[in-house]
Formats: structure tokens, C-alpha cells, sequence
């Protein structure tokens, strides 16, 4: 196990380090020149200025060795200041992670909330009209895009039944409910296309395990059929479903974006979206580079929970 | 028999095998449709995808208006005999606009999967058929690519490279190819193993014609199944890239950028967030269940459960 750990957090370092470089790449082929968004308009002309502004950016340098550079600075925090605010990247990054944090967390678990119940059901009984109704469930949920459902949900919600806020985040410092109320639409169209996926991960894994002997003698013995499902088949079929939990995690942080946008909450994805919009490549970079981040460590935190609880994968 | 004699005698024997070849085929495509329809939803997958087909091909026969044209009727005009569904902000004809946005994002789809296609496919084969230092050196790109968000990393090249849909669809394809990369390559690696492949190689032939004319046949199945499901998805990335103002540019009609236009008007005017969102949910179900019934088709283990 720990050579098997090992291995995988290597890979992970070099996965990494790629990682780095395409993000470099991206902002480096970014329209605009950073020099003249950092001087501003005012001072366009300012021959002396501009130079100045140039060298400190490293710009006057080889590529190569501004990445080198870059590489350096963002392994001990700094990724540059912002163009829009001229605050440390680094600290407005961090300042808005917790929203998109909170906005993937609440997702999931509302995904899983969908997903769970429908994906037994469908399971127990296969080919019933609740499976039916499930399979149509999780068709409908893969296929509606998350921006637009956020749109028919705010309409419904906030404009005609005017029950809950159509936009802005309320952190949980502020109150449970206040700040359940400002998440429950945009955590339900980010979740909706997850609840689907994890729906039908369920179903099919259920359905495999529910044929096995270990079931069968487990009915043999007279368990009810809740116990069946709830304590033996469950436990098993879940397996496939950490690890598509897992590796869809960067979906999330996709969908993020735009959702964010619509609801109007002040997470990373937003900031990707206005960093865009007013050319600021270093907020943009360290956006990307989180996120990327995160999903690495995700998928790394998956690998390793999966070789934890199904030993082929480890000595594969 | 002298050797002319027996290429000679075997000349016929090939033309007939060839011809039995060619003869099967509209026969296994026959097979091949009537498996997909068994599946569950695939028939109407299928209809809706050839109709948003011909509906992108025939846009400027099919459509009332010109997208861009301004109708008299005025703005935010709700639906009507003369205009089905409606005005936008503009007064231009919604319907007009959603069948013209059928082409953009039928151009997304294909376009942008046919790179990932071309560029993933090549990878997997190299990567697959070489292993060693090839595969380590490739995989370890697809997986620093897969580590991104999808939106998020075709957020950021389609930034890059500026907005447009060509643009657009250069960063779907992009993010896309590792899809392609992995599947090719776990199929390769498998295939590369078999006996004929072996035989292959026995009598002289070249890597690339090993790959292409042995290796690639092989391989075919998953990779249609896989191309249909991500056309879906290439659509829904196109239409969020749009809607953030970095897909194809106005005055152009694109779903997704109907979606922005309509978003600002939802109280007075329901109608323009509600139809491009049912033509991405429709076009998109529709690709799924088609790929889904392929899936089915394809996969000889899943065919008894296909049918039931």
C-alpha cells in the first residue's frame, strides 16, 4: 500500500508541474499586453514607465525563464498582483474559495439526496414504472444545462412564487437558514446534473450486486429485504459511486462558473468570468490553477480511497 | 501452376470475397440501426438528431425570417401566428433565431469533436501501440488536461484565443481530445496483444499501417459511441461559452447567447430564456439516448439488456 501511495503522489507532483505549464501557456497567449494594463490608459505614453513596468513583470525576459520565475513566486504563494484591484492574487483568490466551496459542497449533497433514493429504487425493483420514472429523471437531469435550469428555477422561485432570493450568498457566519436559502437554487442546478450521473452509477452497480451470492444467502436467512439492500448490497455498490463522485468533482467547479455567474455569487467561478472580462491574466491564472488543484487532489484522494477499500487496485 | 497461373485463379476468388464484403455491409449497418432502435428512447434520439441535421442544413429554407432582420410586430412581442415564438429585445424573430442557432451549435458539436477526434485518436494510437517513454510522455499531458474543469479550461483558451465561434470550438476540441486519448489507448493496448496483430507485424508490416489498417478498425466501436454523447456535451460548452460572451459574436444567432439576451428580460419575456434552453435540453437528450441506444448496439454484452 504505502510504495502503491507513494507512486501515485509522485505522478500526482509531475501531473502538476504540467498543470503549471498549461496554465503559463494560457496566459501567455491572453490578448493585450499585461505592461499596458498595469500602467493604465493615462499613462499609455509614458515610454520610461512602461520599460520599468516590463522589467518588474519579468516581460523583458525568455519565456522560459519567466516561467521558471512564475513556477518560483507561485510555490510560495505568489501569483502576482491583480490588474483590476492591485490586491495579491493569492489573497483575493482565498477570499472567494470558500463560496465555491460552499456552492460544490451544498451541490453534492443535493445531488445525493436526489440520487440516493431514486438510484435504490430504480435498482430494487428494475424495469418498473418507478425505474421508468427514474431512467426519464436522470436522462432529463444529464441533459438540462445547469445555466439555464439556474434560470427556470429563479423564475419560478424568485419572480413568481417569490419564496426564495434570486441572487447574492449569504455565508453560513450569517445565519443557517439565511444562507441555506441564498444556496438551495444554485446548489440544485449545479447538483442536478451530478444527482443524474450518480443516479444511474447507482442503478447499475445495485443491479450487479443484487444478482451476487453473498445477497442471495443473505435472503436465504431470512434478513428483511431493507436489510438486504441497506446493509449488505449498499455498502457495495457505493465502491463505483465514490469514485465517479470523485473524478466528477472538476465538473462541479465547471459548472461553477456559470452558475455563480447567473446567481451572482462571489465565488472563484465568477471571478474567472470577470477576470476575462477586464484582461486580468494573473487573477485568471491563479483561478485556473486552484481549480485545478482542486480537482487533482480530488482525484488523488479518490485513487487513494479507492485502493484503501478495494485491494486489486493497490497490486494492479 | 506457374505463379501467374495461381494469382490467376485467385483473382476471382478475391473479387467474390470482396464482393461478399461489400455485400454484408449495408447488411451489419441494417443489424447495427435495428439494435440502436431496441434501446429505450434511442428511435427518438435518432429522429431528433436527423431532424436538427436537416434543420441546420436547411435553415435558410426551413426559417420565416432572416435572424437578423427586425420585424414590425416590435419588441419583446409574445408568441403569435405571425411570430410563433415570439420577439426579442431587438424585434427580431425568436423562431428565425432558434433555427438559425440549430447550424452554430450543430457546427460546435461536430466541429469541435471531430478535432478532439482526429488530435485524441492519434494520440491514443502512438501512445498505445509505442508504450514506453511515447505513452508516459502523452498520458502525462491528457491527465495535466483532465485535471481541468472543462468549462473552465475552454473558458480560458477560448479567451486566449479571442471570442468567435471558430475559436470556441478550437477550445472544446482542446479540452476534449483526452476523452479520445484514453479510450484509443486502453483499446490499443489491448488489441495490440491479439494474434493477427502479431501476424501483421511478422510479415513486414509498417507501424502506421499496422495502426491504421488493423489497430483502428478495432477500436471504431466505443469511439462512435463516445463521439455521439460528447457532440451533446459540445453543445451544452458551447452554449455556456456563448452565454458568457465568448462563443460566436452578435449579431449571430447561438442558443446560448440567446440564453444572455433572453436572461435580462425574463419578467417581461419569458418566452426568449424558454426556447433556446428546450432546443439545447431536446438536442442534447436526443444525442444522449442516440448514443445510449449505440452503446447497446455495439456492445454484444449489453444486448439482451438493451431489449428489456
Amino acid at each position: 500500500m504505502t510504495e502503491y501511495v507513494l507512486r501515485r503522489i509522485a505522478y500526482f507532483v509531475a501531473v502538476l508541474l504540467v498543470v503549471t505549464l498549461v496554465t503559463f501557456s494560457v496566459a501567455l497567449l491572453l490578448p493585450g499586453d499585461p505592461a499596458l494594463a498595469y500602467i493604465g490608459e493615462a499613462n499609455m505614453r509614458d515610454k520610461t514607465m512602461y520599460e520599468t513596468m516590463r522589467r518588474e513583470l519579468g516581460l523583458d525576459q525568455a519565456i522560459p525563464v519567466q516561467y521558471a520565475k512564475w513556477l518560483g513566486r507561485a510555490l510560495r504563494g505568489d501569483l502576482g498582483r491583480s490588474i483590476r484591484t492591485r490586491e495579491p492574487a493569492l489573497e483575493g483568490l482565498l477570499a472567494r474559495f470558500p463560496v465555491t466551496l460552499h456552492l460544490t459542497a451544498m451541490a453534492m449533497v443535493v445531488a445525493l439526496l436526489i440520487a440516493v433514493p431514486v438510484g435504490i429504487l430504480s435498482a430494487v425493483r428494475p424495469n418498473s414504472n418507478a425505474d421508468r420514472a427514474g431512467t426519464v429523471l436522470a436522462m432529463s437531469g444529464v441533459a438540462v444545462p445547469d445555466f439555464w435550469l439556474g434560470i427556470m428555477l429563479i423564475y419560478t422561485f424568485s419572480v413568481w412564487l417569490k419564496m426564495l432570493p434570486p441572487s447574492g450568498y449569504v455565508p453560513l457566519s450569517q445565519g443557517l437558514w439565511p444562507s441555506v436559502q441564498s444556496m438551495v437554487l444554485p446548489a440544485l442546478s449545479l447538483g442536478m446534473a451530478f444527482s443524474a450521473l450518480i443516479m444511474r452509477q447507482l442503478r447499475s452497480s445495485l443491479i450487479e450486486v443484487l444478482q451476487q451470492e453473498f445477497v442471495l444467502a443473505a435472503r436465504a436467512k431470512g434478513l428483511p429485504e431493507r436489510l438486504v439492500v441497506g446493509r449488505h448490497a449498499l455498502k457495495n455498490a457505493l465502491i463505483p459511486v465514490v469514485t465517479v463522485v470523485g473524478l466528477q468533482t472538476g465538473r462541479l467547479f465547471g459548472g461553477a462558473v456559470v452558475v455563480e455567474t447567473i446567481f451572482a455569487l462571489p465565488g472563484l467561478g465568477r471571478l474567472a468570468a470577470d477576470s476575462i472580462f477586464f484582461r486580468d491574466f494573473p487573477m485568471l491564472q491563479g483561478v485556473v490553477l486552484i481549480l485545478a488543484l482542486a480537482v487533482l487532489l480530488a482525484n488523488l484522494l479518490t485513487d487513494l480511497l479507492y485502493a484503501f477499500l478495494d485491494p486489486r487496485i493497490r497490486y494492479g | 501452376m506457374d505463379s501467374g497461373g495461381r494469382i490467376a485463379a485467385r483473382t476471382p476468388l478475391t473479387a467474390a470475397a470482396a464482393g461478399r464484403h461489400d455485400a454484408t455491409r449495408p447488411r451489419r449497418f441494417r443489424a447495427l440501426v435495428a439494435r440502436t432502435l431496441r434501446t429505450r428512447g434511442a428511435g427518438f434520439g435518432l429522429v431528433v438528431v436527423a431532424v436538427v441535421l436537416v434543420t441546420a442544413l436547411g435553415a435558410d429554407l426551413i426559417a420565416p425570417y432572416h435572424p437578423n432582420q427586425l420585424q414590425e410586430a416590435g419588441v419583446l412581442r409574445a408568441p403569435s401566428p405571425a411570430h410563433w415564438l415570439g420577439t426579442d429585445q431587438l424585434a427580431r424573430d425568436v423562431l428565425s433565431r432558434i433555427i438559425y442557432g440549430t447550424r452554430t451549435s450543430m457546427q460546435a458539436g461536430v466541429v469541435s469533436v471531430g478535432f478532439a477526434l482526429i488530435a485524441g485518436v492519434s494520440m491514443g494510437l502512438l501512445a498505445g501501440y509505442y508504450r514506453g517513454w511515447m505513452d508516459d510522455l502523452l498520458m502525462l499531458l491528457v491527465d495535466a488536461l483532465w485535471s481541468f474543469p472543462t468549462l473552465v479550461l475552454a473558458l480560458a483558451i477560448a479567451a486566449s484565443l479571442g471570442p468567435g465561434l471558430t475559436n470556441a470550438m478550437l477550445a472544446i476540441g482542446i479540452v476534449f481530445t483526452p476523452v479520445f486519448t484514453r479510450l484509443v489507448r486502453g483499446q490499443t493496448l489491448s488489441v495490440r496483444e491479439r494474434d493477427f496483430i502479431l501476424a501483421a507485424r511478422a510479415i513486414g508490416a509498417r507501424p502506421g499501417r499496422v495502426m491504421l489498417r488493423h489497430i483502428w478498425p478495432n477500436v471504431t466501436a466505443p469511439i462512435i459511441v463516445q463521439a455521439s454523447l460528447l457532440v451533446a456535451s459540445a453543445i451544452v460548452v458551447e452554449a455556456a461559452l456563448s452565454f458568457l460572451g465568448l462563443g460566436i459574436e452578435p449579431p449571430a444567432a447561438s442558443w446560448g447567447s440567446m440564453l444572455k439576451g433572453g436572461y435580462q428580460y425574463m419578467q417581461q419575456a419569458l418566452w426568449l430564456s424558454v426556447a433556446p434552453g428546450v432546443a439545447i435540453f431536446v438536442t442534447v437528450l436526443a444525442f444522449n439516448l442516440l448514443g445510449d441506444g449505440l452503446r447497446q448496439a455495439l456492445d454484444p454484452r449489453l444486448w439482451r439488456q438493451g431489449e428489456s
